[in-house]
């Protein structure tokens, strides 16, 4: 027990001075990120649900961010909760639709919605088709109380937020409807037969793991000022689901490394330009066939295994 | 009828051949996903790259080596079948055991690499490949390129072929067999392994070729799979993948309504088919040739 909150402390002080050791944007980006791939894993992970196309949450929501902050001038917090609710909203349309079918084809209608909604905004003006929603202002947050044009300011704000939704998903998972939700992936057979609405309990998880996508994307538009198709596009659905492949998909920490040894890769590794892709298929290759459990499943199978014998 | 609508004739037909094309290459793109999620159970997300690397063999054979588009009809599905055959001796046949959704991750992952190397060789805007019939015929209401109708034609006989060959011959009956019970056909004596590659190999193949025969009308690029893949995604999720004719005429029939969504509200029509998914969703969730299971 002494062990877990040395490493928690640990964990706090490197999370707290790392803006001066690193590149602050890198940091924020990476905390969307691994709050994106937290929510991606909240459905795959509890629900047994695997969405492929989850970047329409965490782009629109950055649509929704951006249009309401620079077109209609509002502040920051109504921007992210304008964001979240959008995301919410468009996840209980695709979620009650995709629900309707299992396992692998939940998998392509996911993919088939994020597609639409990509189409979409390449044609909506709202969004600024291929330019983009450009120069979203960052403003001071809490009534002008807490300054954000600095990036070092602005990583407590997105640490914050990267908590708080953090501590929403862990919440979530160990609640009483939690439990209910991994009955249901496990048998949902036997979770119907004791009286459970599986799909109300899934629809709940699809949309709850959108609003929190939503606001990781929200977030990401205000840290870069932009919001663009990429961020909705089928690319950034398939990079959320390496993110979380790379970690471990189902652990709850997995997601958070995965992000960042992802986000990493696109930073330290844009000289070699297009092979990016090229690097990141060949990973999802190898851990699909050698790795399965990710980085921190397979170092807590092997921990597990050295302190057996001993 | 036309003026009450207010569509010439030429724009309606026109627009709808154009949309029976594109049908042409949902139906044979989607019946390959079919067959290969039949027999192997992993929905195949390398179809749209192979269906590109069906193009550049194409393009390929034909800049480098000078043969021509009819021989590489042959050729570019037999080399790129090699190809798929490849791939799942070495890595597919080892997640049969596992989740679909692993199939479904490892594919995902094989169509980054080769898409990505594709456009990192060759870069991403495309190449033009030679009609090899050019010219048409004015049908009175409409101008008809000869290719084109060939294509039509082509894509409708190597959907019949397929489903004869599935529904009506021996190794067909085989291939349903071992898809209902592997274990029981390989009681029998049957080298089921052996069929299972068979299978994606053909599947590749069915891919490959489309892409040949797209090769003529759209540009050859790296990247030209890509979107075709996640519209025949939809188009299975309409289907349902438990019919080979119910692929054949989803295909087709999707086609059309994307082409007559281009003559009655442009702005639509990439999206229809995603609506027309939605309301399939709702109506009937198994797909209109799905069983529910």
């Amino acid at each position: 027990m002494n062990n877990r909150i040395l490493i928690a402390l640990l964990v706090a002080v490197v999370a707290l001075a790392a803006p001066w050791i690193f590149y602050p944007v890198f940091l924020m980006k990476a905390l969307c990120f691994a709050l994106f791939a937290c929510a991606f894993n909240l459905l795959l992970g509890y629900a047994g649900l695997m969405s492929f196309g989850h970047a329409m949450f965490f782009g629109m929501a950055a649509y929704f961010f951006g249009h309401t902050v620079k077109v209609w001038d509002w502040p920051v917090e109504f921007g992210l909760v304008a964001g979240v609710l959008g995301a919410a909203a468009l996840g209980l349309v695709t979620g009650a639709l995709a629900i309707r079918r299992q396992g692998i084809y939940f998998a392509m209608i996911t993919l088939a919605f994020a597609q639409m909604v990509y189409f979409l905004c390449v044609q909506m003006p709202f969004t600024g088709g291929e330019d983009g929603l450009q120069g979203i202002p960052r403003k001071p947050l809490l009534f002008g109380l807490i300054p954000t044009e600095n990036d070092y300011g602005l990583y407590y704000v997105v640490l914050a937020i990267f908590l708080f939704g953090y501590a929403a998903i862990y919440r979530f998972i160990h609640s009483p409807f939690g439990q209910v939700l991994k009955a249901i992936r496990d048998n949902e057979q036997r979770a119907l037969s004791l009286g459970y609405e599986a799909d109300r309990y899934k629809l709940l998880a699809f949309v709850l793991s959108a609003a929190v996508a939503g606001l990781a994307g929200a977030t990401k538009a205000m840290v870069v000022h932009f919001a663009t198709l990429t961020d909705v596009s089928a690319g950034t659905s398939g990079e959320v689901v390496l993110m979380a492949l790379i970690g471990g998909l189902g652990t709850i920490t997995g997601p958070v490394i995965g992000a960042f040894v992802v986000i990493a890769m696109q930073d330290y590794l844009a000289f070699v330009g297009q092979l990016v892709l090229v690097i990141q298929g060949v990973i999802f290759v190898v851990i699909v066939l050698g790795a399965r459990r990710g980085l921190v499943g397979e170092l807590s199978a092997w921990w597990k295994a050295r302190r057996r014998p001993g | 009828m036309f003026d009450l609508i207010g569509i010439s004739p030429q724009a309606l037909f026109g627009q709808l051949l154009l949309g029976l094309i594109n049908g042409a290459f949902y139906a044979m793109l989607s019946l390959g996903l079919a067959v290969i999620f039949g027999m192997l159970n992993v929905i195949n997300f390398t179809h749209g790259a192979q269906y590109m690397m069906g193009a550049f063999a194409a393009w390929l054979l034909l800049g480098l080596l000078g043969i021509p588009f009819w021989v590489s009809l042959v050729l570019a599905p037999i080399i790129v079948g090699a190809f798929g055959v490849l791939l799942e001796r070495l890595m597919l046949k080892r997640l049969y055991h596992l989740d679909h959704l692993y199939g479904f991750l490892l594919t995902f992952g094989l169509a980054l690499v080769i898409e990505g190397s594709f456009q990192w060789k060759w870069g991403s805007s495309g190449a033009p490949y030679e009609n090899p019939i050019p010219g048409g015929v004015n049908l009175g209401f409409m101008f008809m390129p000869y290719y084109r109708g060939f294509v039509v034609v082509a894509a409708a006989v190597i959907c019949l072929a397929t489903w004869y060959g599935i529904e009506r011959t021996r190794l067909g009956g085989y291939l349903r067999a071992a898809t209902e019970n592997p274990t029981l056909v390989r009681a029998f004596g049957i080298n089921v392994p052996r069929l299972i590659t068979l299978t994606y190999g053909l599947g590749v193949g069915l891919a490959a070729l489309a892409g040949v025969l797209a090769a003529p009308i759209q540009q050859v690029s790296a990247l030209m799979g890509t979107n075709i893949v996640l519209v025949v995604f939809a188009v299975v999720v309409i289907g349902g993948m438990g019919s080979i004719m119910g692929s054949i005429v989803t295909g087709f029939g999707l086609g059309l309504v994307e082409g007559f969504t281009k003559v009655c509200y442009p702005p639509a029509s990439n999206t229809v088919i995603f609506v027309v998914m939605a309301l399939v969703l709702l109506i009937k969730p198994a797909g209109l040739f799905g069983q529910t299971k």
